[in-house]
């Protein structure tokens, strides 16, 4: 095949225009396939991200109510769950409301063991213990925001009103590519402290871990029949099932950006086919004389081939590296996203769809060029 | 001079394959571009139409939205006293003090549930928020669990038609009606009697979430406004109802508008390397036909215009097409969770003239980046030596 090299950089470089125009073409439609399949997976993080042996006690009414923090107590004696931590959503804003991001109030002395996936350095972790004002950063907010340990946040009460300040004692990191690492925590203790009488001895939710080889549905079922007919009724779920109810609730939007991109997707590869497919037809001439002097049906078949997938490869791989380099400077849309990240996986896909529409386009031109009656096709010429 | 527009439509019309794959290339990318301006414009309209220019909008200093204020009674009553604020047939003001709750309902369509905003409010509500009509059985009547429910809530979950039996906070409400408030957010809503769902949800009595009043004139806002700072009993904040609505739309439109639009410029250049392929190939297998053109005396220029028109119009086709593939999604109803209110909403995709213009304006403009550099090499193109091979 190598002593062809010089033949196929020949066609290449026959039409340089087309060339890198249909370059071009693949690379534009791997780049936004890569780009529809990362905001979808921005989507679906919470779901992917979800600890598999973790349950997420709320209020029955909805997330917004409040559960008391005597239940805490009463969850742990539920049998086949080992430990529970709570916490509040806060919901100030920082500096502008358009700098959203997750703040969370949460048990100091629990919530570490409950999310192993954010790694926090030991020493941090104690500082975190040591202040009550203290404050832990995720690395993607820390970063949007230029913070480092040792600023005090400033942060206006919303849900709970006042001007709250925090001081940055950690940041943490992510076990797995695609963890939320957006979310501001600081202590609940602290909250309750300073918080407005009706928010004293409540929570917002609960998250307990099931023991290994404990019935999952049964317990959460034990959890929801002991709190039953009481003002402040639960919902157990996984918090699988709790994270995929916002993605839920998302749904359409989601769902539309992902459907009509990929349809575009797919025209923008079909509109690529087409021009190597015209680019093959209009070589019929130079393709007999090729056969003319002795190329086999095989030889010329082959060369087609090598020519059109060289080319969707040269414009997939730019068109996937671009992509990823995009994602790499993380989210666009600041904030709206726990994670932007484009999974290995995905970019795998995409290199086999490329393979796959570059076969498919040249297979035709490759077989009519194969099968050409060399008589005739020299007659046109 | 320039060159017959005929010349130019013959020949879009013999290389009918190129021309198809760079007009479909355009029209896709039209029809997302459109379709994402038409989702976002559709959500911002369901919020905005919630407001009335007429009303003001208050809720504690400080509160991002509804659900994290609160207005206690005697708040309320100076409010009520402002002499901006109209007054009924019965000589009590025109407020309307409200409560806001969430309550996970199951959706129709996954069995999951959403987030539906449950609003407490008085009777008094119907004269403040003009827009919102009873159009099926009746209002709720104050002191009994009755509720009124919006036409898309209807539509989007289980079990709250007229006559169902909802369970909520250990109570259980009978629906007696539905309203309609032509596609605003507060058809996505549920009502019921404010006092009763405070004390359902074990809240304090007589503290409200927010209170919209009907002002004497749509300029009285900012007397009502400076009259509120100067209460030192008040730490509110007054705002039109319409530009409150506008903003909790916020977020979730410049998501849409954000990532539409990078999707769409990706999509945009993708046609334009496709329009830049069917020009170049027009221009090369014309080779001879540009040297006869220039031959008999066309100048240059000429030949660029003609390329170009040609473009615009293989762009302009394209651009058509992708407005009237989207046509159908106007009025289309669609829900997402606006993370603002916390709770779900109905809308309806709003193709407008103006989203259509704008369309066209990117198609026209994918045509000039793909038409001008092939024109240019048309016209450059060297006489004598495209002559000699003919």
């Amino acid at each position: 095949m190598l002593k062809f090299w010089p033949l196929l950089l020949a066609y290449l470089t026959r039409r340089k225009t087309r060339t890198v125009l249909t370059v071009g073409s693949f690379a534009v439609s791997l780049f936004l396939f890569c780009l529809l399949v990362t905001i979808r997976a921005g989507f679906q993080q919470g779901v992917q991200a979800a600890g598999a042996d973790r349950l997420v006690v709320i209020n029955k009414v909805s997330l917004i109510q409040p559960l008391p923090l005597a239940y805490r107590d009463r969850i742990l004696k539920v049998p086949g769950i080992k430990e529970a931590t709570y916490a509040n959503w806060f919901g100030g804003v920082y500096q502008d409301e358009r700098n959203f991001f997750a703040q969370f109030a949460i048990d100091h002395t629990t919530y570490r063991q409950m999310f192993p996936e954010f790694v926090v350095p030991d020493d941090q972790w104690r500082a975190f213990e040591a202040d009550k004002q203290a404050a832990i950063a995720g690395e993607a907010t820390a970063k949007r925001f230029g913070w480092k340990v040792g600023d005090r946040i400033p942060i206006k009460g919303a849900i709970f009103p006042g001007n709250w300040e925090f001081n940055l004692v950690g940041i943490y990191k992510g076990r797995r590519p695609n963890d939320d690492l957006t979310q501001f925590w600081f202590r609940w203790d602290h909250l309750i402290e300073k918080a407005p009488d009706w928010a004293k001895g409540f929570v917002g939710w609960y998250t307990v871990r099931v023991e290994p080889g404990a019935d999952a549905v049964a317990v959460t079922k034990d959890i929801d029949s002991r709190f039953a007919n009481s003002p402040w009724e639960t919902r157990t779920q996984s918090e699988q099932a709790f994270m995929a109810s916002f993605v839920e609730q998302m749904g359409n939007i989601g769902f539309l950006m992902t459907v009509i991109g990929g349809v575009v997707f797919f025209t923008l590869l079909l509109v690529a086919g087409n021009t190597m497919a015209m680019s093959v037809r209009e070589r019929t001439g130079e393709l007999a004389v090729l056969k003319t002097v002795g190329f086999t049906d095989r030889t010329v078949l082959m060369l087609v081939l090598a020519e059109v997938t060289l080319i969707a490869l040269i414009g997939g791989a730019i068109g996937i590296g671009l992509a990823k380099l995009f994602t790499l400077r993380g989210d666009p849309t600041n904030g709206m996203f726990a994670s932007f990240y484009l999974p290995p996986s995905a970019m795998a896909v995409g290199a086999a769809l490329t393979l796959l529409v570059g076969l498919v386009a040249g297979l035709i031109p490759a077989t009519t060029a194969m099968r050409l009656q060399v008589v005739h096709a020299l007659r046109k010429l | 001079m320039a060159l017959p527009l005929v010349y130019n439509l013959e020949s879009v019309r013999a290389r009918w394959r190129t021309t198809i794959v760079a007009i479909l290339g355009i029209a896709g990318t039209v029809g997302v571009f459109v379709a994402m301006l038409a989702l976002a414009k559709g959500f911002q309209a369901a919020l905005v139409t919630s407001g009335d220019p007429d009303n003001a909008f208050i809720r504690r200093a400080g509160a991002t939205s509804e659900l994290d204020s609160a207005i206690t009674l005697d708040q309320l009553r100076p409010l009520e006293d402002a002499a901006e604020v109209q007054r009924a047939a019965d000589g009590g003001a025109l407020a309307s003090p409200e409560v806001v709750v969430v309550a996970a309902l199951p959706l129709k369509k996954t069995g999951t549930d959403a987030n539906a905003q449950v609003r407490g409010v008085t009777p008094r509500a119907l004269e403040v928020h003009r827009a919102v009509k009873v159009t099926e059985g009746r209002f709720f009547q104050k002191g009994l669990l009755e509720m009124v429910v919006g036409r898309n809530a209807v539509r989007s979950y289980k079990g709250i038609a007229p006559g169902d039996t909802l369970r909520l906070g250990g109570t259980s409400w009978t629906i007696v009606g539905v309203m309609d408030s032509n596609g605003s957010a507060f058809d996505s809503e549920i009502w019921c009697d404010a006092d009763l769902l405070n004390s359902t949800f074990q809240r304090p009595a007589g503290v409200y979430q927010s209170v919209t009043m009907r002002l004497t004139s749509r300029d009285a806002l900012n007397a009502l406004a400076a009259r509120v700072a100067a209460d030192p009993r008040l730490k509110v904040q007054v705002e039109r109802e319409t530009d409150y609505y506008a903003k909790a739309s916020r977020m979730m439109t410049t998501m849409i508008l954000g990532l539409g639009s990078i999707v769409a410029l990706v999509m945009g250049v993708g046609a334009v390397f496709a329009a830049l392929n069917t020009m170049y190939s027009a221009v090369a297998e014309r080779t001879r036909e540009v040297a006869t053109i220039r031959a008999v005396g066309f100048g240059g220029g000429s030949v660029i215009v003609s390329f170009v028109l040609e473009a615009l119009f293989v762009s302009l086709a394209g651009g058509l097409l992708g407005c009237v593939a989207v046509l159908p999604l106007n009025g289309l109803t669609t829900s997402t969770m606006n993370f603002q209110t916390f709770s779900h909403l109905a809308f309806a995709f709003r193709v407008t003239p103006l989203l259509l213009g704008f369309g066209l304006v990117f198609a026209l403009l994918m045509g000039l980046a793909g038409g001008v550099p092939p024109a240019i090499r048309a016209a450059r193109l060297p006489v004598t030596a495209a002559l000699r091979d003919l």
